[in-house]
């Protein structure tokens, strides 16, 4: 569409929510996607971390010739890092996943580098429609399928959403071929994080559903039916009291309080 | 008389010309990549291979076999004679009536070969083909008449001029047919091509009755990975390509093409040798691509293939089960070339269709195809107890448990097994977790480089235990794990487990009841049949069980794929039938009221067919059912003496 346009996408290491296995995130390479469509492969995709990790190369395998890494270490933040590239080097757009799958997973990435850069942040978009004049036309992405119509001058950062078009596959050979562009960086360690302890996350109770079905149609009917939240109430013009009353009682009912 | 002079200046001519288009044909497929091939003992071998091996395929057709052993043997023979006696002029009465003889055999040949294409089925290419029996029948006839006055049957002069003539017209056209249309790209470039094909072959372990099915190996580090252009074929892979006669036995065969999806074995091998000298598919003369016009194919040597020649769609097609490569008279291997286009598709261009590249990011981040936790691979088994082998770390046998783990109806199959396995008391483990795809998927997928993956970490996992032979339910990593493994350094000894059980039923160590029901019929897996030659051991089982098969009109080695191979569920390209509804035509056409299988992806294919049809069982599930437990006497007198 506009090939003149400097557009980055920030990859990150994502991870299997099943083997935990090291892979390229879904959000990030969905930014790449969207990068790419734009852009071709003039698309610049961007790492702060190490050059040496494989994972990197499934995102060259949708089809980049290089792919640049600021080298950083483990302990490092790599927003700062990514900020200050930024800030020197001319971007139009910073395409970014909304949240990583592996570290820290707070989601705050789009934030502080729009802030450190002082440009707007478009959240979870779905598309870039077009850009034209130095404004592009987004798309956001809202719950059940809506969207949200943005326009937004340039320079910006955005958050690609699932919603986004799926990532193209990744293919072995130009992900084998592709440069990985090693870039020495100043490290900043991440003071906050260094004093976190990481833990397996500790699996819910479900709830299970009461299925007081007698046919197979009926227990098909049940596995599939949208949940309606029927039996959920209103309450808004009731004095506080009255209203503090029904919070309790559901609370009692579903066995939060004893 | 004019025929005198001019006779031997037309044979030379011919064999000139057929000199220049051999050199010129050689060159074409020297165009592809260097493999090595033992020149001298190839050439060595053909006359065995093209009389033994070859012959045995073609017989199958008694008809024509016999035609082709009488054409093809008297051309040879006249063609070696007309040297002797037109060209050199040797002047010998033996010579002449041998030159007689021949061509008479000759001719006779021509006869069948035309009486074939009278009315010749579809799967026959026509164009220049139906020419090719009355270049036959002209040149065995000018010969024959040509060589009456050396033998001193007419005079020298008889018939005059208009004779001279007329047979002059034969000589010519018999002569260019059968001389140097053999390398200039008419119908008798086969017998040329053919002959060089079976001293070059990639495969020269499927002659003397071996067989070779393991798909070769990527060098995951070459320039470009799979076959973009005709010329990153293998050399003698396009020579191969080169040797086909067009009789459309593949055609007949292919469970593809059959379905209506947009696959055509022979038109493919047709396109690859468009490819290979360049041109388009306007004159192709046999049943086109299903659902594919003719005359838009277009293609040359240094042309992606998949960019005009032959449709991605095609290739995906294929479900590998080899029908076509083990019905080819000429010993062509289809499938190897689809896997080597699948592989550019998936490893250059990852573009694998439909759920393709879902499949093959499970693979790489879970090491199985629906992406499940790799940590619940043994929670089929939950209530049955098995040894895992990193505690036992040694047993008999190693049974390879395969992804229908995590599929709840092949896990009916994996218990029935189990059953099977504990009443006759075998020793034996499973890797449990440790176990991986056995990468029979990501291979087929043209994605080589998962699937060497997923081999060396399997086999890294296998080499750490010791075992005698690994068991497996499933065709597919039977193959892999026994053909495939090798070239990463995986050498073991795997059984399925129909030859298995057949074996422990053999040595008494399980004691069955009959088998009551009603009608039984055997579906062959491609992938334990046509790739593995097992075709007893499942029937041996199934009679043992009293179960009298009536067999389907295709089975053994013409068993019709159930369409579940080469990823062909995965890339669902779209056809007119589906191939497993087609299959369960054949079972309903004997009157099955069950469908024996020893194949977890065949019971799924089959399945999905919709009811009323007939019962789907695999082999292991009727030997559980028909075991008489608690048989003392089978049990005890075993443990030693078995499996080693």
């Amino acid at each position: 569409m506009t090939s003149d346009l400097n557009i980055v996408a920030l990859v990150s290491i994502g991870q299997h929510p099943k083997s935990g296995r090291a892979r390229r995130a879904e959000q990030d390479a969905r930014a790449v996607e969207l990068g790419m469509r734009l852009a071709g492969d003039n698309v610049q995709v961007l790492h702060a971390g190490d050059a040496a990790e494989e994972t990197l190369r499934q995102y060259a395998g949708m089809g980049l010739k290089s792919l640049r890494v600021l080298q950083q270490s483990p302990q490092a933040d790599a927003v700062v890092a990514l900020g200050d590239y930024l800030a020197e080097h001319r971007a139009d757009v910073v395409l970014t996943g909304v949240r990583a799958e592996s570290g820290e997973s707070s989601g705050m990435a789009p934030y502080l580098l729009a802030e450190k850069l002082g440009w707007p942040l478009v959240t979870r978009i779905a598309d870039i429609v077009s850009i034209e004049n130095g404004e592009a036309q987004i798309l956001q992405a809202l719950p059940r399928g809506q969207r949200r119509a943005i326009q937004v001058r340039l320079p910006f950062v955005a958050s690609v959403d699932m919603a986004a078009q799926v990532a193209r596959q990744s293919a072995f050979g130009p992900g084998r071929r592709a440069e990985l562009e090693s870039l020495p960086w100043v490290e900043t360690p991440d003071s906050e994080r260094a004093q976190f302890k990481e833990a397996p996350a500790r699996k819910r109770p479900k709830r299970l559903k009461k299925v007081k079905a007698t046919t197979a149609a009926e227990r098909f009917k049940a596995a599939t039916a949208k949940s309606q939240g029927t039996g959920g109430r209103i309450i808004k013009d009731q004095p506080p009291t009255e209203q503090a009353q029904a919070i309790f009682d559901l609370l009692l009912e579903e066995g939060v309080l004893r | 008389m004019i025929l005198d002079w001019l006779l031997p200046v037309l044979i030379s001519a011919a064999l000139v010309l057929a000199l220049a288009g051999a050199i010129k044909r050689v060159n074409l497929w020297r165009a592809g990549q260097p493999d090595s091939v033992n020149l001298i003992a190839g050439l060595m071998a053909m006359p065995r291979r093209y009389l033994v091996d070859l012959h045995h395929v073609v017989e199958r057709d008694k008809y024509m076999s016999n035609t082709h052993v009488a054409t093809a043997g008297g051309f040879v023979l006249s063609m070696l004679l007309i040297v002797l006696v037109h060209l050199f002029g040797l002047e010998s009465r033996w010579l002449a009536w041998a030159l007689l003889a021949s061509s008479v055999l000759m001719f006779t040949g021509a006869v069948f070969v035309f009486r074939r294409r009278l009315n010749p089925p579809s799967r026959l290419s026509k164009g220049p083909w139906m020419r090719l029996p009355k270049s036959l029948l002209m040149f065995s006839a000018s010969f024959f008449i040509l060589t009456l006055p050396a033998a001193g049957i007419l005079p020298e002069d008889f018939g005059g001029w208009v004779l001279a003539l007329i047979l002059l017209v034969g000589v010519a056209w018999g002569l260019s047919e059968l001389v140097f249309g053999m390398t200039w790209g008419g119908p008798m470039k086969h017998a040329f091509a053919g002959a060089l094909h079976l001293a070059f072959h990639r495969r020269p372990e499927r002659f003397n009755g071996g067989r070779s099915t393991g798909l070769k190996p990527v060098d995951l580090q070459a320039r470009v990975l799979g076959v973009e252009k005709p010329t990153d074929f293998k050399w003698n892979q396009l020579l191969g390509f080169d040797a086909c006669v067009q009789c459309g036995k593949c055609e007949a065969m292919c469970p593809a093409f059959a379905a209506g999806q947009p696959l055509n074995p022979k038109k493919l091998i047709q396109d690859m040798v468009i490819g290979l000298a360049g041109g388009s598919d306007a004159k192709f003369a046999g049943s086109p691509y299903p659902g594919v016009e003719l005359g838009h194919a277009v293609g040359g040597p240094g042309q992606t293939i998949t960019e005009g020649l032959v449709n991605p769609d095609t290739l995906w097609s294929c479900t590998t089960c080899r029908a076509c490569v083990e019905e080819c008279p000429m010993m062509i291997e289809h499938v190897d070339a689809i896997v080597d286009m699948r592989r550019f598709l998936t490893m250059e261009k990852g573009n694998t269709p439909n759920k393709g590249a879902e499949v093959l990011e499970n693979l790489i981040a879970t090491d199985n195809p629906n992406g499940f936790d790799p940590g619940g691979r043994m929670n089929w088994a939950a209530d049955q107890n098995l040894p895992l082998m990193s505690d036992v770390k040694e047993a008999d046998v190693l049974f390879w448990v395969s992804d229908g783990a995590f599929d709840m109806r092949s896990q009916r199959i994996l218990r029935a097994f189990v059953k099977v396995l504990k009443a006759a008391g075998v020793d034996f483990a499973v890797l449990g977790d440790e176990e991986r795809d056995s990468g029979d998927v990501a291979r087929r997928l043209g994605d080589d480089a998962t699937f060497q993956s997923l081999a060396k970490r399997n086999i890294a996992v296998l080499n750490k235990y010791r075992f005698k032979r690994i068991v497996t339910t499933d065709p597919h990593a039977f193959h892999v794990l026994k053909n495939e493994y090798g070239d990463l350094g995986g050498h073991y000894e795997v059984l399925h487990h129909t030859t298995f059980i057949n074996e422990l039923v053999q040595l008494g160590r399980l004691q069955l009841d009959t088998f009551k029901g009603g009608t039984v019929t055997y579906h062959d897996p491609c992938y334990l049949g046509r790739y593995n030659g097992e075709y007893d051991s499942p029937r041996d089982l199934l009679k043992a069980l009293g179960i009298e098969l009536a067999e389907m009109e295709r089975s053994g080695f013409r068993s019709r794929c159930c369409g579940g191979g080469g990823g062909a569920p995965i890339t669902d390209i779209p056809g007119e039938h589906r191939i497993a509804d087609m299959r369960m035509e054949d079972a309903r056409a004997v009157g099955a009221e069950l469908v024996a299988v020893g194949c977890q992806q065949c019971t799924a294919m089959l399945e999905g067919v919709v009811e009323p049809r007939p019962q789907i069982k695999d082999i292991a599930e009727l030997v559980s059912e028909a075991l008489i437990e608690g048989a003392p006497a089978a049990r005890a007198a075993v443990a030693e003496e078995v499996l080693s």
